[in-house]
């Protein structure tokens, strides 16, 4: 076994950034996420990659997004305002289908908000914070070992479906230090090769990145029915998640992220008491994991969905077992602002919930 | 010509351009190509376009090129260039994009200093929405936004962004040149390829602004346009070197 080191899940994804071979990450300071800086500005150069402090989150986002234009590994970093100001380049880069790593270590909002854990961004990250039709693949760990795991896993996921990846972790999972192992990461020789990237033209017809499409009349239709194409094959392909004593459940907890480990301890609780509880963590939240979903739904008819918000990814649960007519009773404990779950609220909810309906 | 070798293919294509009779990107075109061949860098080049009217450069350029946000090319270079320092960058940009929407990442590559070449199209208006003022709009100049003239009052004044620059400490070269007449476009291509061969030699940020004409939204002839550079634009913008660290 790989020694075991102390770290926070903003120096785990660092870690895991330089591991994967990253060779470029520009960022501006944030709280919570300012360890991330603070980290690869002392460890990129090292091993001879790119950190640059950029001006803006505008020009961070574009300064990775002309890195990765070029072939090389890229991250960029922010907190909630943050990917707001990086939400045109993100769309620039999916709609160029450039690869990139983009953290959102989520804090309170809407505006300035606070500086506590959150998970207000969901609809932003899942939905496309930017304008017109593209999609990230969104990655929520919930330890930071995972974070570590996810932040490499997220890089090979990019190179192989040329699309940004976001890693959407919290305030609270990114502060806080666990032992992890720092496993190296897969080799990259299953990965496409880079032949559209911007290298000089020597030896071949010159690269264009661009997204400007205007002629013929359906060029641009063209690029969105590809586009389209790309993420019907990464739902197909890409839906992960954990579940914990979901087969007999007869009230399955959903949770991503820091409420996902609370909701942990409150289903383990709720056994104790004699109450069949499980829990499904979504790990990939784009694609969202909908056919587990709606396979324990074919048992389960009663689902509890708890957030660190008023209520975001609770539509996509609804989507996916809503999608065929059933009757499912979905609940929902949770409200935005920096508030998290205790145990005890969780397990009184499920107790609320299995108490209401039929037996 | 079929039988020349790929490494001797010129950098400008020979296509017919969108541009408007008398516009100032063609000339401006033709200098940054031939001194990429000049230079024997085409192979190595990779140019970022801007969003404006010369966003279809890489249907001119034979070379590689990156289509940028809207004042985001100098961040855009910046990330290009330091996993590339070997290749050859340049930034091509009007005054909406550089010097308004994307004067922070100007001013900011500027400052760091980044070993690339920027041309910076000045023509004082926005061309292809139509005509809007500009940056750089001089006071009384008309446009779709400005009506009645520019009023210093309201608007501020036209920026000089290389008398700006000149303040900072890092850039390596500075000027300006209009590609108005013969005798400005010789001094215009001399600078541009100084501006190149800095960055060849690893001296850092080199930034040359073009004095352009526009003459479908100045609303002046082409022979016109020519002369309101002169008479009316240099007298506000002087041409010259403002940094040389030679």
């Amino acid at each position: 076994m790989t020694e075991k080191i102390l770290m926070k899940g903003n120096e785990a994804m660092s870690a895991a950034a330089v591991k994967a071979g990253c060779k470029f990450y520009a960022g501006y300071p944030i709280t919570p996420q300012n360890e991330v800086t603070q980290y690869l500005s002392r460890e990129l150069p090292k091993v001879g990659s790119v950190f640059i402090q950029a001006e803006s989150e505008l020009a961070a986002i574009n300064m990775v997004f002309g890195a990765s234009s070029t072939g090389a590994r890229a991250m960029t970093s922010s907190s909630s305002p943050g990917i707001s100001l990086k939400q045109e380049g993100i769309s620039y880069i999916a709609a160029a289908e450039l690869p990139c790593v983009i953290v959102n270590v989520m804090r309170g909002g809407p505006g300035l908000g606070n500086i506590m854990g959150s998970q207000g961004d969901y609809f932003q990250a899942t939905k496309g914070g930017g304008h017109g039709d593209y999609r990230l693949i969104v990655l929520a760990p919930s330890s930071v070992q995972e974070t570590y795991n996810l932040t490499i896993m997220a890089f090979d996921l990019a190179d192989k479906y040329r699309n940004p990846v976001m890693i959407l972790t919290d305030g609270v999972l990114a502060q806080m230090a666990e032992a992890i192992e720092l496993k190296e990461p897969p080799s990259h020789h299953n990965l496409p090769r880079k032949d559209w990237a911007l290298t000089g033209c020597k030896g071949r017809k010159p690269n264009v990145i661009k997204t400007l499409h205007l002629y013929p009349a359906d060029a641009l239709e063209k690029v969105n029915i590809m586009l389209d194409r790309k993420y019907k094959k990464i739902e197909d392909e890409l839906q992960k998640c954990e579940k914990i004593n979901c087969d007999d459940a007869d009230i399955v907890v959903i949770a991503y992220g820091l409420p996902s480990r609370i909701g942990k301890s409150a289903i383990k609780k709720a056994r104790l008491d004699g109450i069949k509880a499980g829990l499904l963590r979504p790990i990939t939240l784009w694609p969202f994991p909908k056919k587990e979903i709606q396979e324990i739904s074919k048992k389960c008819k009663k689902f509890l969905v708890v957030e660190m918000s008023n209520g975001q990814m609770i539509e996509d649960v609804k989507l996916a077992l809503y999608e065929n007519g059933n009757e499912i009773d979905i609940s929902f404990l949770g409200r935005g602002g920096g508030w998290y779950p205790k145990p005890e609220e969780v397990l009184n909810k499920i107790k609320e919930v299995i108490g209401n309906g039929k037996q | 010509m079929e039988n020349n070798k790929e490494n001797k293919e010129a950098t400008l294509r020979q296509v017919k351009m969108h541009y408007c009779p008398g516009c100032g990107h063609t000339i401006a075109h033709r200098i940054v190509a031939d001194v990429i061949d000049e230079l024997g860098i085409r192979e190595k080049t990779i140019g970022s376009a801007p969003v404006g009217c010369a966003v279809l450069l890489y249907d001119y350029f034979n070379c590689d090129i990156i289509e940028c946000p809207h004042g985001r090319i100098p961040a855009v270079a910046t990330g290009i260039k330091r996993t590339n320092p070997d290749k050859i960058i340049f930034v091509y940009g009007g005054d909406g994009d550089l010097l308004s929407i994307g004067m922070a990442e100007t001013i900011h590559a500027a400052n760091r200093g980044e070993n690339f070449t920027v041309i910076f199209i000045n023509n004082a208006i926005y061309g292809m929405t139509g005509g809007q003022m500009a940056p750089t709009t001089l006071i009384g100049q008309k446009t779709i936004t400005t009506q009645d003239g520019r009023d210093a009052d309201t608007t501020g004044m036209p920026i000089r962004i290389c008398e700006m620059l000149a303040t900072l400490g890092k850039p390596a070269y500075i000027e300006r040149v209009a590609v108005n007449d013969a005798q400005n476009i010789a001094r215009a291509k001399s600078a541009i390829k100084k501006a190149f061969k800095n960055q060849i030699e690893g001296k850092g940020f080199s930034f040359v602004e073009v004095l352009s004409m526009c003459p479908t939204n100045w609303k002046l002839s082409i022979k016109d346009a020519c002369r309101f550079v002169n008479n009316e634009m240099a007298g506000y913008f002087p041409l010259g070197k403002f940094r040389d660290i030679d």
